[in-house]
């Protein structure tokens, strides 16, 4: 699975999360960018990535993501 | 988690033709009919946030409930999926989420948000970190005690207030059991012992719950079936303070709205059970009564013989069972009676259906047979093409997915809470043998020459009087039950059925009826007032009867005894609405069928419609019911 094919997948999720297909994630793209992307939907977002990918993010991995780019190489390494 | 419902397909994209549908009235069906599926939190989130595009159609859509969910820790993701659970059976929630740890603030103070909002009902879900943070593991057994005690007052003086000074029903959760073990095993010995004082925490609460008339959310009970994992996530706990895990919020949602749903009597009343590879193993038509898989010996057969004991308890407590099978009658039912190993016998079951048409045409006629909604029945077949195909016709019937392997059957059908409760009354316990009396009833109809002689040879009693305490939940259990002989639908709490039977002018009866096949129970109620408009007539409020007394002549029996009472206090007339619903059709003529004449000439046809009778001029209505009156 490439970074790219994650980064899509992350679009999905997060697009389904705020219904709102304007949505466009790029690996430098940090939360706050994201109108109405709060804590709130953080943690959905969260819980959507570890259920479409069978995987469970540690807690220091959660709070310390940069930017989106941070969690797609997070999301790489556990699923290999 | 939610097995029983069967999975959706093409969730998305179902969801997004919706959203896109140009047809926004039958949105609302639409997004109900794909809340029936089992969605994982993440689709909750995305169908609740379809619902809040939907536009609120007073005519399509029902009155919203206001909720206030109030909590030590954080509760805004379990809203999402309370509202979906409510979009299941077609009940709309407002919520309201407490600020975070602030619910005593809120329920206390008069001038908060909560207080504002003005809630019907308020949700207290509490954790056991406050009171085991203030035990120390050397406190004796005393001090445990007195702390528990001093925290269930704290807890019930907050049901108080919700009570009367918010007027709202209260749902306390029971608190999950987080703890991790101390000492190990020994645990169970120490009285400060995490395990030990959460365990006695939920115990004290639920015995106060009882004694003061609040109802329970037993999540500590779901986790120790489902597993206290699912339930706490200890990384959403850091994360976010969340002390339900947000997989299990669909769970919670669904368990919570049962409840909310059971009180509104909206529960199932019926269990309608298949037989060949469900009730036994094999099919009888081929297997014989000796071939088929039942009883001791085979693991199969005792899992078979599991459900047959799962259905007897829930006809013990008041659910009716019934069967509804392609099979010869004669065949399926020679197993009842002769098969030595079967728990069901042909006498609890109070409509038994065996033939080669169409299910859901059977099920129709097994509604009828018992005089209940088709939305009162739960359909039980192993077969997932017979399953699917009452899904498709019948979607008010609620048919549980099944497991491949019979052992899980028991499980699946519990957990699905389809017969969840608010009370357990003594016509409950009595209710199988009522159903069973029927039965004799009908044989007695089907053997006499005339209704007349059928009214006659039952040797009817009714036994009256005001709303007694001892009464009381049965009386509110069927007004709150009660849709088809049911003048006003007017739904009532047991404060509130007390005020009116203890009101200086206003009248609470109940009205038992015994036969010579055995005593009905309390099988109507109704409930009058001064009008307002009027002081010298009594108002109708609300009247209720019971579907099993259907055409034995109660209405006119209860009617007279109205009349009488209303002579007796000098009153001029009895008035009374009738407020159609699609399920008090039956009674739409009641009133003038009782002597009332309306009170406006012009009430359109389909509206609520006003009557009167004038209690001077009523002719007592001749009965074959006589009667026992109670001292007063």
């Amino acid at each position: 699975m490439t970074e790219d094919e994650i980064l899509q997948t992350l679009t999905r999720i997060l697009r389904d999360l705020l219904m709102d297909d304007s949505i466009v994630l790029a690996m430098d793209t940090r939360r706050e960018d994201v109108p109405a992307w709060d804590s709130f939907n953080y943690i959905n977002f969260i819980v959507a990535l570890e259920m479409e990918y069978g995987i469970k993010f540690k807690v220091s991995d959660v709070e310390s993501f940069e930017n989106v780019g941070a969690i797609v190489k997070q999301t790489k390494a556990l699923r290999s | 988690m939610m097995n029983w419902l069967p999975a959706a397909t093409d969730f998305r994209d179902q969801l997004k033709s919706i959203l896109a549908s140009a047809d926004s009235n039958g949105r609302f069906d639409k997004l109900a009919a794909l809340a029936h599926h089992r969605l994982n939190v993440i689709e909750t989130l995305q169908l609740d946030g379809a619902l809040g595009k939907c536009p609120r159609d007073a005519e399509a859509t029902p009155a919203p409930i206001r909720l206030a969910l109030l909590g030590a820790n954080t509760l805004d993701h379990l809203a999402p999926a309370v509202r979906v659970a409510g979009l299941r059976r077609r009940i709309l929630f407002d919520i309201h989420i407490g600020s975070y740890g602030q619910y005593r603030q809120e329920l206390l103070n008069p001038s908060s948000q909560v207080h504002r909002f003005r809630p019907q009902i308020v949700l207290l879900s509490l954790s056991s970190r406050e009171t085991l943070s203030a035990l120390p593991l050397s406190s004796t057994e005393g001090e445990v005690q007195a702390l528990i005690e001093q925290r269930i007052d704290e807890i019930r003086h907050l049901w108080r207030t919700a009570r009367e000074t918010l007027g709202a029903v209260v749902i306390q959760q029971t608190v999950l059991d987080v703890a991790d073990p101390v000492f190990g095993s020994y645990d169970c010995v120490v009285p400060a012992a995490p395990c030990r004082v959460i365990a006695r925490l939920n115990e004290r609460m639920a015995q106060a719950a009882s004694a003061d008339g609040v109802l329970l959310l037993d999540i500590a009970g779901a986790a120790t079936r489902q597993g206290i994992q699912f339930w706490h996530d200890r990384s959403r706990w850091l994360q976010g303070k969340l002390e339900i895990a947000p997989l299990a919020a669909p769970m919670y949602g669904e368990m919570l709205v049962r409840i909310v749903a059971a009180q509104r009597g909206m529960s199932r009343k019926c269990l309608v059970l298949d037989l060949d590879n469900t009730v036994w193993g094999g099919v009888i038509g081929d297997d014989g009564i000796e071939g088929i898989v039942l009883g001791e010996g085979s693991a199969a057969g005792e899992a078979h013989l599991a459900l047959q004991r799962y259905a007897k308890q829930l006809s013990e407590r008041g659910i009716i069972l019934a069967v509804c099978s392609k099979n010869e009658a004669a065949v399926a039912e020679a197993a009842f009676r002769d098969h030595p190993e079967m728990i069901l016998k042909r006498s609890d079951i109070a409509a038994f259906v065996a033939n080669w048409n169409d299910k859901s045409e059977n099920l129709r006629v097994i509604a009828e047979q018992l005089n209940i909604g088709l939305d009162s029945l739960v359909f039980v077949d192993d077969n997932p093409v017979e399953r699917a195909r009452i899904r498709e016709s019948l979607p008010m019937v609620a048919v549980p997915e099944l497991p491949e392997d019979v052992s899980d059957y028991v499980p699946r059908v519990a957990e699905a809470g389809y017969f969840e409760a608010v009370a357990f009354t003594a016509e409950d316990r009595q209710r199988a043998q009522q159903y069973a009396a029927n039965t004799e009833r009908d044989l007695l109809r089907g053997s006499v020459q005339s209704i007349e002689d059928f009214l006659k040879g039952l040797d009817m009693s009714v036994d009256y009087g005001p709303v007694t305490p001892v009464s009381i939940d049965r009386v509110t259990q069927l007004i709150n039950k009660t849709n088809q002989f049911n003048t006003t639908t007017r739904r009532y709490s047991p404060e509130e059925v007390v005020a009116r039977s203890t009101s200086s002018d206003g009248l609470a009866f109940q009205f038992r009826l015994l036969d010579k096949f055995g005593d009905n129970g309390i099988v109507s109620v109704m409930i009058l007032r001064p009008d307002d408009n009027e002081r010298d007539v009594l108002e109708i409020e609300s009247w209720v009867m019971s579907c099993r007394v259907f055409g034995r002549e109660l209405e006119h029996e209860a009617m007279n005894i109205a009349v009488e009472a209303a002579r007796d206090r000098g009153v001029r007339a009895l008035s009374a609405d009738y407020i159609p619903t699609t399920k008090n059709g039956v009674i739409r003529d009641l009133f003038p069928s009782l002597g009332f004449a309306p009170s406006d000439k012009d009430t359109p046809s389909n509206g609520p419609s006003r009557w009167i009778l004038d209690v001077k001029n009523y002719d007592a209505h001749k009965t074959h019911i006589s009667r026992i009156e109670k001292p007063q």
